[in-house]
């Protein structure tokens, strides 16, 4: 059970908490409280004196902001006018607050606002199927679309459109680059053919990408039911995020053991079978490797994407609340760059776990 | 009649100044069913001449017959042993022997083959442990499943590449025995290259040495004179195991000898100044000092 439980925190990148299990089954108590101490206490540690910088920061710009504000009213209105404007920033009140970095606090605050908001939408969007279900039955049976709900989405359904743009975006990267890198891994002229264009191509940046993929898709789907920003924005992602895997598999397909590679001509395997029997199971693991680059680099570049493409996420998200301008509208932005940080480092400890469950090599004397 | 058949074979590798002859004028007939021993020290050659059989590599020079005919490449007739076993990790033991099965028999039915798998793996005593990955096994446990995927391609001719220098004296032994007992079961024509003289006394009919490289060539050949089931106590205290072992090893030695007074190469060695091992005690620094150059 122990050891069990042990082997799935490894595999799922959650090791730090080894310890504490250890720990509780009364394993080696000194070393294994160190071990907790140095593995899950100094990082949660570090995290704290974040937060307090972080308070003390944004509590010196605040100040600095609020007293430009009374001198310059002093200065354009007169004493009177400064006093009035101490009062009304020390009162709290919304039309004269400083705009400026927000501290943990506001935050914390704004979190629980946006909770609060995907809450009540969700009451509506149930309520609004209550009370559209029985029209979705008529329509349907006439052969129509059902009315859908299209209110504001709440933040936690920006979040779920972000991620299936990135999950589209990685699915096309891989139909694409690990197909194109068997082969050019394959072949010793495609891949120098190849490579100029690729070396060219890899460094662009998303937002030309999109701007590409924008010409193109605009002539291309003229389908208005389509949903053509969602369309844009994760074929853009793939074509950014999609170099890595290539290059690796390509990498992983070139450098296959010389082994494997005389055991499948002594066996005279067929082309096909040398490929899904030999080349591919070889350089899985390199595979996988970039594949979790792919991921890790198609969610930075979404956020920039989403905001162009009009698509609706945490992209555009950040960007209309950037253009809001509303009292708490800092504070959301700061929110919406934890949830991106987060869900990044979630995808990228999931994208390990599978990566290390490829690696067959681990542990091969 | 001889299955296998070099003539004047060379083989180089690279060009211009850094050209290395490996081997060199090469001639070899093995017969059908004989086990053959061909040992040269490392770094001879030994493994070029054998994947000049298998068919990774062709000659420079001269030619390379199979009954009668020039060796186009690699071919399941011809099992081989790779001295790293050269197995695929992600393959299990029994998926590893079909992987060899489905290229050589592809006719053959679903339960026959399965059959036919089952049968090698019990020949290598692997039975217990047909569904592990090559990493959960032992080194001899690794090489046994190399001799079964070669065995069950049911080859003409058997080709093992130091198959056993990897391992350790004990699992060398054993596994020495093992192979001579499967090899005797069908007689099949058999080649060994190994490094290791009474390896080669102990499971062959015949060993011919590889003179050092570069330039290896093939020198007399010894006849083992030895009954089979060979014993190996009683083959170690016989006087004409020893006179053997020492005629080969002497033969090895005078060509390497010989080789080493007529290369003309020298070597120039960086003029170094030899350092005192030993700590430096206190207050005899200045006398240590004194002694670290002489």
């Amino acid at each position: 059970m122990k050891d069990k439980s042990i082997k799935t925190l490894r595999m799922i990148g959650l090791g730090f908490l080894e310890p504490l299990i250890r720990l509780f089954s009364g394993e080696e108590p000194s070393k294994n409280g160190k071990l907790f101490f140095t593995k899950a206490l100094l990082p949660l540690l570090s995290i704290i004196l974040f937060v307090v910088i972080w308070h003390a920061g944004a509590t010196a710009l605040y100040n600095s902001e609020a007293s430009v504000r009374i001198e310059k009213a002093r200065a354009e209105q007169g004493e009177e006018a400064a006093i009035a404007m101490q009062e009304c920033i020390e009162s709290g009140d919304v039309s004269c607050q400083p705009n400026t970095l927000p501290s943990p606090k506001q935050v914390f605050g704004a979190f629980q606002a946006l909770w609060q908001d995907h809450k009540s939408i969700s009451e509506k969007k149930a309520e609004f199927k209550d009370k559209v279900s029985a029209t979705n039955e008529q329509r349907e049976a006439q052969g129509l679309d059902p009315i859908t709900y299209t209110g504001r989405p709440s933040f936690l359904d920006q979040i779920g459109t972000s991620l299936k743009t990135v999950a589209a975006g990685c699915l096309l990267a891989m139909l694409i680059a690990v197909p194109i890198g068997i082969i050019i891994g394959l072949s010793e002229s495609l891949r120098t053919a190849m490579n100029w264009l690729i070396q060219i191509l890899k460094p662009v940046s998303p937002v030309v990408w999109l701007l590409l993929v924008f010409m193109i898709v605009k002539t291309v789907i003229t389908d208005p039911s389509l949903d053509k920003s969602f369309i844009i924005s994760f074929i853009s992602v793939g074509l950014c995020a999609m170099w890595a895997t290539l290059v690796n598999t390509s990498i992983g397909v070139t450098n296959v053991h010389n082994e494997y590679i005389n055991v499948a001509k002594v066996l005279k395997l067929s082309i096909g079978q040398n490929i899904f029997k030999i080349i591919l199971p070889a350089s899985l693991p390199l595979i996988f490797t970039g594949l979790r680059i792919t991921v890790s680099v198609s969610w930075m570049v979404l956020i920039a994407i989403e905001l162009l493409a009009q698509s609706p996420g945490l992209g555009s998200f950040v960007w209309e609340e950037f253009q809001n301008g509303a009292n708490d509208s800092n504070a959301k932005i700061i929110v919406a760059m934890f949830v991106i940080g987060i869900i990044g480092f979630l995808l990228d400890r999931i994208m390990l776990s599978v990566q290390n469950m490829m690696s067959f090599n681990k542990g091969m004397a | 009649m001889a299955i296998l058949e070099l003539n004047n074979v060379s083989k180089s590798f690279g060009v211009g100044s850094s050209k290395i002859d490996v081997l060199s004028d090469i001639n070899l007939k093995v017969n059908e069913g004989e086990f053959l021993a061909i040992v040269g020290f490392s770094g001879s050659g030994k493994t070029t001449l054998i994947n000049l059989i298998n068919g990774l590599l062709f000659p420079d020079k001269g030619e390379v017959l199979l009954k009668g005919q020039p060796i186009t490449g690699p071919g399941p007739d011809r099992g081989v042993i790779f001295q790293n076993y050269s197995l695929l990790p992600w393959l299990s033991v029994y998926s590893n022997v079909k992987l060899a099965v489905d290229e050589v028999f592809p006719k053959m039915s679903k339960s026959d083959k399965e059959a036919h798998i089952l049968k090698y793996i019990e020949m290598v005593n692997l039975t217990p442990a047909k569904d592990k990955k090559p990493k959960e096994l032992s080194g001899g446990m690794r090489q046994r499943v190399s001799v079964a995927r070669a065995l069950a391609m049911n080859p003409e001719m058997l080709l093992m590449d130091e198959p056993l220098s990897a391992l350790d004296a004990l699992t060398r032994g054993s596994l020495q025995e093992e192979i001579i007992k499967i090899w005797s079961q069908d007689k099949k024509t058999a080649i060994l290259i190994t490094n290791d003289v009474d390896e080669g006394i102990l499971m062959a009919d015949r060993i011919i040495p590889l003179t050092p490289g570069p330039k290896a060539t093939l020198g007399p050949e010894f006849k083992v004179p030895f009954d089979r089931p060979r014993d190996v106590t009683s083959i170690n205290k016989d006087e004409q195991y020893k006179r053997l072992r020492n005629d080969i090893l002497e033969y090895l030695m005078e060509v390497g000898a010989t080789r080493r007074q007529t290369s003309d190469q020298k070597y120039i060695l960086p003029d170094l100044q030899p350092v005192m091992p030993g700590r430096v005690i206190f207050g005899k620094k200045k006398y240590a000092e004194s002694v670290k150059h002489f």
